[in-house]
């Protein structure tokens, strides 16, 4: 059950502290970074998380502020490097890391690039950041890619113009790839290994060139990525297999933030909105075999025929991607109590979800079903 | 002009020296004031004047972090208040209306809890009176917006009103509860300072049978008045309440008062409660005696609970119309020469005397801010309460004050978002204002920029999605973002942008020989469509992967349509004639005879169109020479191709 808490600030990002696997702990510290403010903060908080709880409702579990830093400009994202550090791009263009010391009240700024992405005579937004630790990479909207290492002072690497058009979010595809969405409607691959200036794969959507704001990968599989743009459409792609997305759902009447696949769960998928909804998907398939799904648009969208597995081995494919629609189910449920201003955050590790919205409230449950 | 009803305050700006004059300007929620060089005269002030404006804002509570969650979660309630469906009758929505009033209530109070905590655990004592402040006002608004619910939401007839009014009385009086703690915790309760103080108090708010049970504890003390004792306690329990659920009538309920009220007079009169003070004072309570009332100022410390008090053990049926007629003699009585009427006095009295519209004027001017009126008159509205006030300017007060509200939010850097919601719900002018004011928003990321676009064309307002996504694009195209400017473009269906894209674009290709943004221009898509020069941009693009292909012979078509079709812009037809001429160079023949006449065509229409623009303006001589050496060359090229053409398409394959 949620209950909303009221933090006096817009949320612009937030994202669980991860926990180590060994534990079978639930999550229990969360960051949160504000936007639109004319002083900007980033916030780390704490719900308390009892072990084994009887409690019915999270009254008890309401978050705590441990301790906040203030934040030159907006969080426009915001990742975890490790148990300790944040990492955060902001809308003047800078990168900062930020660290906590375990079980202190205090935050410190531990490592600050000032204007990474810049126009000559302007300040560029930094638009996202992925990590895999210690390597962060960043986009923004002056199209650039960069590479940083957390433990060097300088930039490790620059894409310049890597794209003409506003970068809008960054994932690992592998260790050595990632993928970039942009306001063209193309996903672009990179191999950070290759020194040249392009993509190795540029994918996009035969149909209108719909802006894409947020990406996320299949955990197990790497090669299946979700997005969602402006229109509000949940796409489903398989990287390896040329340029057309698997499936389309509608999703969202409005631009979809944020997409993610439970981490440990991948059955389960979560998408916000600035229509103010948080959808919950869950797909199951009624057999030992994990089937397929139907993709296509909810009506009318005739299903194409099953594609012939790659490399013929039919159990590893993901349920995500569509195929014989008897076989399995879609359900959708909507997350949140009453309709509120955008969602712009939503993070899922385990049982707990966390989001944030525009209307400066945090809601935190704790027994999401997965 | 109507007279103002209180002093207005002084605000002194501390960078502006004395003696300097200052000039300013009105904003929507502030004031900028900056210093002049205007010397009246007889000053000799002199030196530079300051260099700062200073902005100078009424309202502080907007940028109290705490008073933001008010702000937030109220617009919430509103929200979900607005969406109450119409077509019930007002009667039954009546307990709906009652919850939203204590949802916005109980945030009122949550508000005020948090800002007592932090205003007690301050250093600053000045941050410490501040927070103080706030909750005093926070209180006040509480108070008034319980009575007015009691009244006019909840309209509780004569009976359940005066319960109603002793709930209030009591929610707005928590101190005794403490003090009984405090009395209750000590060793020997009845022997502490407090202990009657306690019992009056219950009494005096109606709580018999607390008085009762604390009584007891005196009465086990005294055996000797143990009769005294028994009779008191008989007394309080027979006092008869009514209840509204129950089958007694008002009149019923009425006839069994008096009978208790008699009852109390006749032991009065008897002073049977002679020998104990404390018992002959609660007596006298019990029977309504004023004077006796009035001397427990201290403990009543309202003229409010004065009022309830004195109705409940004088007039328990009072009807709600006669209720004005004792809050101001209560209020006269209660107040002597040494205090003052304050401004929470008189407007309680204006509830008292049912006068909405007073009520709401007066806390306008008092409070610095319309968040209280604003919420307070919707819900009135909603109830249908207010018959429709038409002020001078056609919009009703619940629009005005709303509108109000909503533009003194929009000036907020963040809470903007809120009053977007406000804006939606006042029929009249809520639209035009909020088109006037969306337009200002500062759009520093492209992500601020998408909501405010989505509010826009959720709203069908063309006008500002067009202006927003063309300051966007210009932007962009500023910092050299073309795949940025033409998706902004693409947004706002702005063909002209689209066009003036691609001319940088041809104009970048011109200048270096190659397109830049290859990404865009190959990915073009069905955006190509959205203006010529963009379509002719993707086909002329095309065109060069074709020939990078080796496929000449669409190449070829493709260049000889963007002619003939009229895509290419005239300027670029010698640039394509140019293109063309390694085409026509190769040993075979890729255009045909047809195709040949039409280049040729072509030619001759840019030759011509060229002589007459030349004739009109001077040219200098290298750049003719250099135009007429193209074009003998195409000519020349073009009558060779000519003749391999007829020759190929004449000859018969044997």
């Amino acid at each position: 059950m949620e209950s909303a808490k009221y933090v006096s600030q817009k949320i612009s990002k937030t994202r669980w502290r991860p926990v180590s696997y060994s534990s079978l702990q639930q999550p229990d510290i969360f960051a949160t970074g504000s936007w639109d403010n004319e002083e900007n903060k980033v916030s780390v908080w704490s719900i308390g998380n009892l072990g084994s709880s009887g409690l019915e409702d999270g009254f008890e579990g309401d978050p705590q502020l441990i301790c906040e830093q203030k934040h030159d400009g907006d969080v426009l994202d915001l990742q975890f490097l490790d148990q300790e550090r944040v990492v955060t791009v902001s809308s003047t263009g800078a990168v900062t890391i930020f660290r906590q010391a375990p079980n202190s009240q205090t935050m410190s700024i531990c490592k600050h690039w000032a204007r990474a992405h810049r126009y000559p005579s302007d300040n560029a937004p930094s638009t996202g950041v992925a990590c895999n630790s210690p390597e962060i990479v960043t986009v923004g909207e002056d199209g650039r890619i960069i590479v940083f290492r957390a433990d060097q002072e300088g930039v490790v690497r620059v894409i310049e113009n890597a794209d003409s058009s506003t970068l809008h979010a960054v994932t690992y595809l592998r260790t050595t790839e990632v993928l970039t969405v942009n306001s063209i409607g193309q996903l672009k691959l990179w191999d950070l290994r290759q020194q040249s200036n392009s993509p190795s794969q540029i994918l996009s959507l035969s149909r209108d060139r719909v802006p894409l704001y947020c990406v996320d990968r299949h955990p197990n599989q790497q090669h299946i990525v979700a997005t969602g743009g402006q229109d509000g459409m949940l796409c489903v792609w398989d990287v390896r297999q040329g340029n057309m997305p698997f499936s389309l759902m509608e999703a969202h009447s409005a631009e979809m933030w944020e997409v993610h696949f439970h981490p440990t769960n991948p059955d389960h998928l979560f998408t916000c909105s600035e229509d103010g909804s948080l959808l919950h998907w869950e797909t199951s398939s009624p057999s030992e075999m994990p089937s397929f799904l139907q993709g296509g648009r909810n009506s009318n969208m005739t299903s194409r025929s099953a594609m012939a597995p790659a490399g013929g081995n039919q159990s590893i494919i993901s349920a995500w991607l569509h195929g014989d629609s008897s076989k399995s189910r879609l359900e959708t449920t909507h997350m949140l109590p009453s309709q509120t201003l955008s969602v712009n955050s939503l993070d899922v590790l385990g049982q707990c979800l966390v989001c944030g919205t525009d209307g400066e409230a945090i809601f935190v449950n704790r027994q999401v079903p997965v | 002009m109507e007279e103002v009803d209180v002093e207005p305050t002084v605000t002194n700006i501390p960078e502006i020296r004395h003696g300097k004059h200052m000039g300013f300007a009105w904003g929507p929620g502030d004031i900028l004031v900056y210093e002049t060089h205007f010397k009246p005269s007889g000053y000799t002030l002199s030196g530079p004047g300051g260099s700062f404006i200073h902005k100078v804002r009424k309202d502080e509570d907007i940028n109290s972090p705490i008073l933001r969650k008010l702000f937030n979660e109220s617009h919430h309630i509103f929200v979900g208040l607005q969406t109450i469906n119409d077509d019930l009758p007002s009667k039954s929505k009546r307990p709906q209306f009652i919850s939203i009033s204590r949802n916005y209530r109980s945030v009122i109070r949550a508000c005020m809890e948090e800002l007592q905590q932090v205003a007690v655990s301050t250093r600053d004592t000045e941050k410490g009176t501040q927070y103080g402040n706030q909750v005093s006002i926070l209180l006040a608004i509480e108070l008034i917006w319980n009575l007015c619910e009691v009244l006019f939401i909840d309209a509780a007839p004569a009976g359940s009103l005066l319960l109603h009014l002793l709930d209030w009385v009591r929610l707005h009086k928590a101190d005794v509860d403490e003090k009984a703690k405090d009395v209750l915790q000590s060793d020997s309760p009845a022997e502490h300072h407090n202990y009657w103080d306690v019992v009056v108090s219950y009494v005096l708010q109606g709580r018999l049978e607390e008085a009762r049970q604390m009584l007891v504890k005196q009465a086990t003390l005294q055996p000797a008045s143990r009769n005294m004792y028994k009779l008191m306690d008989s007394l309080l329990s027979k006092m008869p309440f009514y209840n509204p659920g129950g089958t007694q009538t008002l009149t019923e309920f009425d006839v069994k008062w008096r009978n208790w009220h008699e009852e109390v007079d006749r032991y009065l009169k008897d002073n049977t409660f002679a020998s104990n003070r404390h018992l002959e004072l609660i007596c006298k309570i019990l029977v309504g005696d004023e004077d006796t009332l009035l001397e427990q100022k201290e403990l009543l410390s309202t003229w409010y609970h004065f009022l309830v008090t004195r109705l409940l053990y004088s007039h328990p049926t009072v009807k709600p119309t006669d209720l004005h007629y004792y809050a101001q003699s209560c209020l006269t009585m209660f107040l002597d020469s040494r205090s003052v009427q304050e401004p929470l006095d008189s407007i309680l009295l204006a509830a008292f005397e049912f006068d909405i519209y007073l009520v709401i004027k007066d806390c306008s001017i008092v409070l610095n801010n319309w968040w209280f009126v604003a919420h307070l008159t919707d819900l009135l509205d909603h109830c249908k309460l207010l018959q429709s006030h038409n002020l001078n300017f056609g919009s009703n007060m619940r629009e005005f004050l709303l509108l109000e509200y909503a533009s003194g939010l929009f000036t907020h850097h963040s809470l903007w978002q809120c009053a977007v919601d406000y804006f939606d719900h006042c029929p009249e002018l809520g639209r035009a204002c909020l088109e006037l004011q969306i337009e200002r928003v500062p759009l520093d990321t492209e992500r601020k920029a998408l909501k405010v676009l989505r509010i826009c064309e959720e709203r069908q307002m063309s006008e500002q999605v067009r202006s927003i996504c063309k300051i966007m694009a210009m932007r962009a195209l500023r910092n050299n973002r073309l795949g940025s400017a033409l998706s902004w473009s693409i947004r706002a269906k702005d063909a002209a942008f689209a066009t003036l894209i691609s001319e940088r674009f041809l104009q970048d290709y011109c200048a270096k020989g190659t397109f830049s943004d290859l990404d865009l221009i190959d990915n073009l898509g069905p955006a190509m469509l959205l203006s010529d020069r963009l379509t002719f941009l993707g086909k002329y693009r095309e065109f060069h992967k074709l020939y990078g292909e080796k496929r000449f012979k669409e190449a070829a078509k493709l260049l000889l349509s963007l002619m003939t079709a009229k895509i290419a812009p005239q300027s670029f037809w010698m640039t394509l004639l140019t293109d063309a001429l390694p085409l026509l160079e190769q040993k075979e023949v890729i255009f045909s005879a047809d195709q040949t006449y039409e280049l040729m065509y072509c030619l001759e229409e840019l030759t011509s169109s060229l002589d007459t623009a030349a004739s009109g303006g001077e040219r200098p001589m290298q750049e003719e020479d250099v135009e007429q050496t193209k074009v003998e060359l195409l000519r020349l090229s073009l009558a060779r191709n000519l003749a391999m053409a007829i020759i190929k398409e004449g000859t018969v394959e044997t």
